[in-house]
């Protein structure tokens, strides 16, 4: 029997028809907050005709403009902040690897609900203050690391701020210490699940009994896996820097889905091609809305991540609606070692470099880590008479790929026009790691 | 004087030399010597043949990435030892060298060594300096 279920039972149990009405009420003040201290959306806002006033409760969210990443690219560095500078107390950002890094700002207020939300999964997962909790996501930028941490002091476990990396000392605070709860990307967990077996650890021998694994996608198959390598429970937990970080929504012991933190965002699925709202239960794009932020807050955010929304009667008493895993992504984005990859980057890299934009992606995933291999056409130019000569060329792409996206690919240089042309849409991404089936 | 070598990009699919040799018998193109250099991925095929202009125009045509590689044609005795003095006026001349490949003549009592190093002239320069003799496009037609 758990004594302590829930970190804040009142709101995370709340009665449906009070989080609509608790959320109305912070999306009014929300909307006027953003629309008098953010002249980019105020100039959206105007440019559709809306007014603050005109939003009364979240029935008049779709009145109000999309936010998407090209905003905030553009909006870089302070076009979206909503208060002055002095108010605010941190950054976090994204790896930046799609052009320009989003940098989103926290007040002190934000980051606290930001912990809170991170708390209320760790609480979900089965933590209290008896706990060792041991955050294996990084820590800096990425807001992984930094999110967790405040979740579980929150919840009073004794933290290891592990960071990620490092296998050999992860197990042995692990081990030395009785971690009982383990954070950090789900790859990250099965190769340590997997270091651990080598060194003769069994399920029953390892002290960890929950794990809390996230940011990036993981399919239910590698969950088992996890499981009973681990010997614990295994939590899903989604978030993006944009909206605050890890904790916007997570999973609870039925493992059937994630409970959105709604008091503190309001989300959508909408048709990612024409932008129209779609009833629950259908499968869309999900948008976010932030209701109670101070120095970043964000209305009607396109997350580009495909999902469910259901809001059936939880059997572990949250009320909050569930997300589904992400299925996928509206846009051609590839999550590849959790990092995002756009095959505009590797079109511009061959450019650069002298080559055809004819290249394939091939994606895999092998003992848990993405393999990733790009197929691309020998320009005769280029083609020498020594096998030295061809791999060199191979290695410099490589090196040039790497620099532009931060991950390290593996470049096949093939037969000039041997990839194959389809008619119509080139077949670019082979994707063989059945994410989202 | 140089000879010359055709040199194609093969990928590891399978009937690929298949269809570049049938493409050479179909227009009458001998192969006098052949190498191939391999890797996991790709290879690359590095043929002396006697009629170059043929085979370039047939296989580039067929789609193969071809292209002609300047080389070393050199005329050795067939004996014990032969190899290994033309190799070594290369070494003590200090010219690198990235590989080799050697074939036989039907008729002559003699070996041809075909070579692909750093510097062509100063290694034709240094091999006819002690003697030996090179071989030419031409030469190889008649062979």
């Amino acid at each position: 029997m758990q004594e302590k279920r829930y970190y804040q039972k009142e709101i995370e149990t709340m009665p449906v028809e009070d989080i609509k009405k608790l959320q109305s009420e912070k999306l009014v003040k929300q909307v006027k907050h953003v629309y008098e201290n953010v002249p980019y959306y105020r100039e959206l806002m105007d440019k559709k005709g809306v007014k603050p006033e005109d939003i009364h409760g979240i029935e008049d969210l779709h009145l109000l403009p999309f936010l998407t990443k090209a905003d905030l690219r553009d909006a870089y560095p302070y076009g979206l902040l909503a208060k002055p500078l002095n108010e605010c107390v941190r950054i976090q950002s994204t790896s930046g690897t799609t052009g320009r890094r989003v940098v989103a700002f926290y007040t002190q207020h934000d980051i606290d609900l930001w912990e809170d939300c991170c708390a209320r999964a760790i609480v979900a997962a089965g933590g209290t203050n008896e706990d060792v909790c041991q955050v294996a996501y990084g820590y800096g930028l990425f807001t992984g690391g930094p999110g967790i941490n405040g979740g579980s002091h929150k919840v009073g476990c004794l933290t290891l701020p592990m960071s990620s990396g490092n296998t050999e000392r992860q197990i042995q605070f692990m081990t030395d210490l009785n971690a009982t709860i383990l954070c950090c990307t789900p790859s990250y967990a099965a190769y340590l699940g997997e270091s651990l077996t080598e060194k003769g650890y069994t399920p029953n021998t390892i002290p960890l009994k929950a794990g809390i694994f996230g940011a990036e996608p993981w399919t239910e198959e590698m969950r088992q896996n996890i499981q009973n390598t681990l010997g614990i429970k295994a939590y899903d937990i989604y978030g993006l820097t944009e909206t605050s970080g890890p904790g916007v929504s997570f999973e609870c012991e039925e493992q059937t889905g994630m409970h959105i933190n709604e008091d503190h965002f309001l989300a959508e699925i909408i048709d990612p091609e024409t932008g129209e709202v779609l009833p629950e239960g259908s499968k869309g794009e999900l948008v976010f809305t932030s209701l109670d932020k101070e120095a970043f807050p964000l209305l009607r955010y396109r997350t580009r991540d495909i999902c469910v929304l259901t809001r059936k009667p939880c059997s572990c008493g949250r009320t909050h609606i569930k997300m589904s895993k992400p299925m996928g992504r509206s846009d051609d984005m590839m999550i590849i070692r959790g990092v995002n990859v756009f095959p505009s980057q590797i079109e511009t890299v061959l450019l650069n470099e002298g080559y055809q934009p004819n290249y394939q992606i091939v994606l895999d995933r092998v003992n848990n880590t993405d393999t990733f291999e790009v197929n691309v056409e020998l320009n005769p130019e280029q083609f020498t008479d020594t096998v030295g000569g061809i791999t060199a060329l191979e290695k410099s792409l490589a090196n040039a790929m790497k620099t532009m996206l931060g991950i390290n690919p593996t470049v096949h240089l093939v037969a000039p026009k041997s990839i194959t042309r389809s008619e119509g849409k080139a077949v670019r991404i082979i994707d063989k790691r059945k994410l989202h089936d | 004087m140089s000879l010359k070598q055709l040199t194609v990009f093969v990928e590891n699919k399978q009937g690929t030399l298949v269809d570049i040799t049938d493409t050479l018998a179909r227009h009458n193109v001998n192969i006098r010597a052949l190498s191939i250099a391999d890797t996991q991925d790709f290879g690359i095929l590095r043929l002396i043949v006697n009629d170059n202009a043929t085979a370039l125009k047939t296989l580039a045509e067929e789609g193969y990435l071809i292209k002609t590689t300047d080389v070393v044609g050199v005329k050795i005795g067939d004996a014990p030892g032969k190899l290994s003095k033309a190799l070594n006026v290369l070494d003590q001349n200090g010219i690198n060298m990235e590989y080799l490949y050697a074939f036989m003549s039907r008729t002559e009592k003699h070996a041809y060594v075909v070579l692909r190093v750093a510097d062509n002239l100063a290694a034709e320069t240094a091999l006819e300096k002690e003697g030996f003799h090179l071989i030419t496009d031409a030469d190889v037609a008649k062979l």
